[in-house]
């Protein structure tokens, strides 16, 4: 007899069949017809019609009755919340039960029965369950409250429930506390602020490592996660940790092992005992390989995790690369991933054992596979210089195979290759200019071109071969057309006495038929650099480009340790930081503990708490703000003019659009646009009100400095000037490069500052060359709250990297020019908000009389609504209103020739208070 | 924590959901199959996918994938690991895991899911304790059952379930007691074309079938326990022990279990029990393959077959086989040699033509061979058990140790 036959339906209609054997007298047919029920929903179909029916089974001594009910309730009980109602009096009399088993099912299915109306009845039952003799239904309890506060978080902490939980972090069974464990961690991910709930503290943790020795597997995964979150206070606490977890390295559930290499990971970080650290990653390294004997998908994650610890400690895997050998019927998945660590563990002293298989690769028909092995090939070129020569020979062999896909991906290598070791290898580029004809990739033909341009002295036919390009040169892609057109330009300057007519047809080609700005700006400023000046066109075309470096797409350091903490998660599979993907993710952020003695502790704390520091770390932003790319941008388009972008990193600095839009379009006669020509628009903008109507202007400050921007200082300072908001900033490059693409964004902010155009940056600058650039702002961007409120996170990007930091916007800015409030309108409003809605200030050392306190907050969008002398004291009631609608009152009591002004501040939104307040003080002592 | 599980076939039906926390729609696994429409082949699926509100983590199994959703930021490898786990019970419970036995025992499975996971957080995993609480079918007892009324649902509490040793019902009775132990080890290779060793790897695992009465305390020592330095532990084994004095000291778990598993790697010299002599030429259309035993300790090596997927150039293949049969499947293009036992004064031999389609261009790259074999009484690490003792009870039980070695990945390039 199978379950097969709970699906057989007669004519009559399921529905109604199943209605009258539920309401069947017999015990036996009432079973066979809730089963039919549950095998109905196991396949997802809609039997919540019975749902009055079924409940009416609940209240019986048979077990496996009960629990098909409790089944069947879980799933329906939120589309039927009156009806379940029904139900809450047998959980309460089920939780008395003296079967410990019927009491644990009871709390458990309540828990998951999300109607609010009966989380109300619950929190008894699990009152009495959490304290239960039986260890059974207190673990059962733990997880309930966890269920219970994703319902309603507030009743869970009115009711006093995760004391209850935190006690049981303590009790005598480790199966209750790794539930509690678990349970708690999980409140902890849900929870809006992100502050950690349970303060681990020493014998916490010591409590915790006690039961990890004794639970089960899944319990060691919940307790090995939250000591990953622990900080140890000296290092020999992390010592003693490190060796009490050791040995789960040596479980047979590879998440138990992972979640153990992710604490080591991280203590060892505040370890300086070398001795020791040598012996952990001796011990590190047999359960990683371990790892990857498993089934494909666990190989997988491993894979991904092994990728950080590589590039955070190579020294682990050092030796074991033969593991990470390719088999053929590896999943696809699979195979990248070993691809990609064997790169990263390529070195001198394993090299041919490598290229032997990654030649072999090479061959396989996986084309994706076969692509990235060639590639690898090129890596380990740049990486490893002694074997440089036997990658270029390995790579010639492949092309003489003709596949096509293989040798367009040798011929992008080759091109770094000769990047890397200029002068060497040149004696190849015959056997590439064979295979011209078969490329039909942009890339691969980008590649092509950008050699034949680099060597255009020692190919006799360079002009053929460019020319033969050229005839298609208006469907190549964007890619291939500006490389064309710097190669020939390099060939015209190595060769000017029979190129002259092929450099004219692209100059024209590229200035006048296309309508790509970046194409045509190109052309421009060859044009203009041939005719002005040869010389000085050599020395910009024909330039010593920087090297490129040696290990591409490696993480940022800063990136790195954060994933580091979050080995074994999500973060770790997709290298990024759980902000970047997770929602409702509160900014909690983890960092590897600091190295060394003492101000460990008080600097760990401090990394992990909850609210972010004003200036967000260095890659805080990344992925919330811009959500770009997180590999580095290889520094290859330093030298605009001559540069060939690496891969898709184009002339000037690509995509990010902006730049070269204003001076493009005039054409050759228009002269280039002065340097500062986007200060001088600002002016244009400025001119009409901002400096007459004497609003306030802070001075500039230090926003950037040239330290953390990689050589760019920017100082700034915002404005408001004729209703609009302006960010006036000086960019300076005190770098030894010049800069340019320069763009920026913001992240979201409390007013939704967004700026209303591109950034106009005269480009290219050129070093300790500074310049103004003034940005106007609107405020109808994406809102967050920041703290302070004023905080504004912002990102510039320029060819070099992009760069973060945080400012202060000045309140005042936000002041709009429709602020005055109709005096009655005043009076009620000021009556309508609550009195702890006021906050007081005081003012110190002004010397102004009240007239010109009225003036200057009236030239900020301060208006005054009325004023009055009250026991000789000047009283002035001000209104102003923010950019967001936010309406504010203002009072402030002047003392007859006193310097200490009382300002009362009321509003809605009593955050805005120190905000405004700061304003008051700004303008009135400006 | 885990929210869903969906159980899909390879043709694209959701035939089985639970959730343990709210109802995910299932159209969330339009997800999945989005991502199934760009792979080439079933096993290429990737293990994580996400999804705007959801992960789907997935694991392919006896043609199925298990795909759970999760909100919150997890570990992967736990739910992998999970999942992997829930095939396994199946597996116990009902001898295989497909299609066809999921639908016919629905509702038990439902019941296992529930309690093996409740609000995400797994809750008894343990073959041993879920069969307490639901009795794995079987026709005498739903014979019994349908006549006397009674469920195949344990009203008591698992009495493992919270003692110390969770793995271990107590109260375990044997008319006879018997202990057996299969040293099965795995020899993963790539082998080039010059028959040099790119790679080889022992993957070991000591699989055990224990019926014993009562409490017994086992002691098993070898040997040579310093081979063993990479190894992966049932939780039932005392570390320390093992640490201290390399002797694996447990509590049994009743029943067929994994008691360790361990891994020789590659950094020592590993044998390899079969070697090729091969010759392949496309051009010229021609295959020839000998099969002998290496490194064997004078066992016989049996179940030996080959597998070699041909590009996909090739039309067919006329061969001629020594002993054994092949097949040439002309839509996978795979080539199947069924060699049995080796007799060593005559190796086995295939030979013949290849013939390419028409117009097929060049054969870009020789194939991978792909073999399979099982050599009895033999563990090719050398390892080997020296004593097993049991302790704490006072019957003598029946103890064997069996050694097999098989091949994992074992690979020939061509």
């Amino acid at each position: 007899m199978t379950d097969a036959k709970y699906f057989t339906t007669t004519k009559k209609g399921e529905i109604f069949e199943l209605k009258s054997e539920l309401n069947s007298d017999k015990k036996e047919k009432k079973r066979e017809a809730v089963k039919k029920v549950i095998a109905s929903m196991t396949v997802g179909k809609d039997v919540s019609a019975l749902f009055p029916d079924v409940v009416n089974c609940m209240q019986t001594d048979n077990l496996e009755l009960k629990k098909l009910v409790y089944l069947y309730l879980m799933n329906y009980a939120k589309s039927q919340p009156d009806m379940a109602i029904m139900a809450v009096n047998t959980f309460v009399k089920d939780c008395e039960d003296p079967n410990p088993l019927i009491r644990a099912l009871a709390v458990r299915t309540m828990g998951c029965i999300r109607v609010d109306k009966i989380t109300e009845y619950l929190c008894e039952p699990l009152r009495k369950c959490l304290k239960d003799e039986d260890p059974y239904v207190r673990k059962t309890a733990a997880v309930c409250v966890a269920k219970l506060y994703d319902i309603n978080a507030q009743l869970v902490e009115d009711q006093g429930f995760l004391e209850q939980l935190k006690d049981l972090l303590s009790d005598s069974n480790p199966m209750v506390v790794a539930n509690a464990v678990a349970a708690l961690s999980e409140i902890n991910d849900s929870s809006p602020s992100g502050v950690p709930l349970v303060e681990m503290n020493a014998p916490t943790i010591n409590k915790l490592l006690t039961a990890l020795n004794e639970c089960t597997e899944w319990g060691q995964i919940f307790i090995l996660d939250s000591l990953s979150n622990y900080n140890p206070k000296d290092e020999r606490e992390a010592q003693s940790i490190c060796e009490r977890i050791t040995p789960r390295l040596a479980h047979a559930n590879a998440a138990v092992v992972l979640s153990a290499v992710k604490v080591l990971m991280k203590y060892m970080e505040m370890i300086n005992d070398t001795e020791f650290v040598t012996v952990l990653t001796r011990k590190l390294a047999p359960p990683l390989v371990t790892l990857l004997s498993s089934e494909p998908e666990v190989q997988y994650v491993a894979l991904r995790n092994i990728n950080l610890i590589v590039q955070k400690r190579p020294d682990i895997l050092k030796h074991e690369m033969k593991v990470f050998f390719v088999k053929y019927n590896d999943p696809i998945y699979v195979k990248l991933e070993k691809l990609d660590i064997m790169i990263r563990l390529a070195s001198q002293a394993n090299i041919a054992q490598v290229l032997s298989e990654l030649k072999e690769y090479a061959t396989e028909v996986d084309v994706d596979f076969v692509r990235k092995a060639v590639r690898a090939i090129g890596r380990c070129a740049i990486k490893v210089e002694q074997s440089a020569e036997r990658c270029v020979a390995t790579l010639l062999d492949l092309i003489q195979t003709k596949v096509n896909y293989v040798v367009q991906e040798a011929i992008v290598v080759i091109k770094d290759i000769f990047r890397k070791y200029p002068n060497k290898y040149e004696s190849i580029i015959s056997t590439l200019c064979e295979n011209l004809d078969t490329l039909d990739e942009p890339e691969a033909r980008a590649s092509m071109i950008w050699i034949i341009g680099e060597y255009a002295e020692r190919i006799d036919n360079a002009d053929e071969l460019l020319e033969s390009f050229l005839e298609g040169f208006a469907d190549e892609n964007s890619q291939v057309q500006l490389q064309l057109l710097t190669a020939i330009v390099k060939l015209f300057l190595k060769r000017p006495a029979d190129t002259q007519e092929l450099v004219q047809q692209v100059l024209s080609l590229a200035t006048q038929d296309s309508d790509n700005p970046d194409l045509r700006d190109r052309g421009y400023i060859y044009w203009r650099l041939l005719s002005t000046d040869p010389a000085a066109a050599k020395e910009v075309v024909l330039a010593e480009k920087p090297l490129i470096s040696e290990e591409t797409d490696l993480l940022e350091p800063t990136l790195l340790d954060e994933l580091i903490c979050h080995i074994a998660s999500l973060a770790s599979v997709y290298h990024k930081p759980p902000s970047a993907f997770v929602e409702g993710r509160a900014g909690l952020r983890k960092a590897l503990p600091a190295r060394g003695e003492g101000g460990v502790a008080s600097s760990s704390v401090e990394t992990t708490s909850a609210h972010p520091s004003v200036i967000p770390s260095h890659d805080t932003l990344i992925g919330d703000l811009l959500s770009m790319d997180l590999n580095p941008v290889v520094q290859t388009a330093a030298q605009p003019a001559s540069g060939f972008g690496g891969g898709h990193v184009d002339l000037l600095g690509g995509g990010l659009d902006a730049l070269l839009d204003v001076g493009g379009g005039g054409g050759m006669s228009q002269a280039a646009p002065p340097p500062g020509g986007g200060g001088l628009l600002g002016d244009i903008f400025g001119l009409g009100g901002g400096d007459q109507s004497g609003a306030t202007v802070m001075p500039k400050v230090l926003w950037l400095p040239a330290v953390k921007g990689k050589g760019l200082e920017i100082s700034g300072t915002f404005s408001r000037r004729n209703g609009q908001i302006y960010m006036d900033m000086t960019f300076t490059n005190r770098a030894m490069q010049t800069m340019s693409g320069f763009a920026v964004q913001f992240n979201k902010n409390s007013f939704g500052l967004l700026p209303a155009q591109p950034l106009q940056v005269p480009a290219p600058l050129t070093p300790n060359q500074s310049c103004e650039a003034s940005l106007p702002l609107n405020t109808t961007g994406p809102v967050q709250k920041m703290d302070p409120l004023n905080n504004l996170q912002v990102a510039v990007k320029n060819n070099v990297d992009v760069l973060y930091y945080a400012c202060l916007v000045p309140m005042h800015v936000y002041f709009v020019e429709d602020g005055q409030m109709d005096k009655r309108v005043f009076l009620q409003t000021w009556k309508d908000i609550p009195t702890q809605n006021e906050v007081q200030y005081t003012l110190t050392n002004m010397s102004h009389s009240s007239d010109s306190v009225v003036q200057k907050m009236q030239q900020n969008n301060v208006f005054t609504i009325a004023k009055r002398n009250v026991e000789g004291q000047d009283m002035l009631y001000q209104s102003l209103k923010l950019t967001n609608g936010v309406w504010v009152l203002v009072e402030i009591k002047i003392p007859p020739g006193g310097s200490v002004y009382t300002l009362s501040i009321k509003s809605v939104t009593v955050d805005v208070a120190a905000g405004v307040y700061q304003a008051y003080e700004n303008i009135l002592r400006s | 924590m885990i929210h869903s599980l969906f159980i899909i076939n390879v043709s694209g039906d959701v035939f089985m959901e639970k959730h343990w926390k709210s109802v995910i729609s299932r159209s969330v696994c339009d997800y999945f199959f989005e991502e199934q429409k760009k792979i080439s082949s079933p096993v290429d699926m990737p293990p994580v996918v996400a999804t705007p509100h959801h992960y789907l983590i997935t694991i392919f199994r006896n043609n199925l994938y298990f795909v759970a959703t999760t909100t919150t930021e997890v570990a992967p490898l736990f739910v992998l690991e999970f999942l992997h786990r829930v095939v396994d019970i199946f597996e116990d419970y009902f001898g295989e895991c497909n299609e066809t036995i999921i639908k016919e025992h629905y509702v038990i499975i439902y019941e296992l899911l529930d309690e093996m996971l409740d609000n995400g957080f797994p809750l008894a995993t343990e073959s041993n304790i879920l069969k307490e609480l639901i009795k794995p079918p079987n026709i005498l007892r739903t014979i019994a059952n349908t006549v006397t009324g009674k469920t195949n649902v344990s009203c008591t509490l698992p009495s493992g379930q919270l003692s110390n040793i969770p793995w271990r019902r107590s109260g375990v009775k044997y008319a006879n007691n018997e202990a057996y132990f299969d040293v099965i080890e795995e020899v993963d290779a790539i082998i080039d074309k010059n028959g040099s060793t790119v790679f080889a790897e022992i993957q070991g695992y000591i699989d055990c079938c224990i019926k014993l009465s009562g409490m017994p305390d086992l002691t098993m020592t070898f040997v040579n326990p310093r081979l063993l330095d990479d190894l992966s532990l049932h939780p039932c084994i005392r570390f320390k022990r093992w640490e201290n004095e390399k002797v694996l000291s447990f509590i049994p778990p009743d029943g067929n279990f994994r008691l360790i598993s361990y891994h020789i790697s590659s950094q020592s010299i590993v044998a390899i029990p079969i070697y090729l002599k091969h010759y392949i030429s496309f051009r010229e259309g021609k295959l020839d393959i000998t099969v002998g035993p290496k490194q064997t300790m004078g066992r016989q090596v049996e179940e030996v077959s080959l597998e070699i997927p041909m590009p996909k150039s090739v039309a067919n293949c006329n061969l001629t086989a020594s002993q054994g049969r092949y097949t040439f499947d002309p839509v996978s293009k795979v080539l199947h040699w069924d060699v049995r036992k080796i007799d060593i004064t005559k190796l086995p031999n295939i030979k013949g033509s290849i013939s390419l389609g028409a117009g097929a261009g060049p054969v870009e790259a020789n194939p991978t061979v792909t073999v399979h074999f099982v050599i009895n009484q033999m563990a090719v690490s050398g390892l080997k058990v020296s004593r097993l003792d049991m302790y704490g009870e006072k019957y003598r039980p029946f103890k064997g140790v069996k050694y097999i070695t098989k091949a994992g990945k074992y690979q020939f390039r061509l």
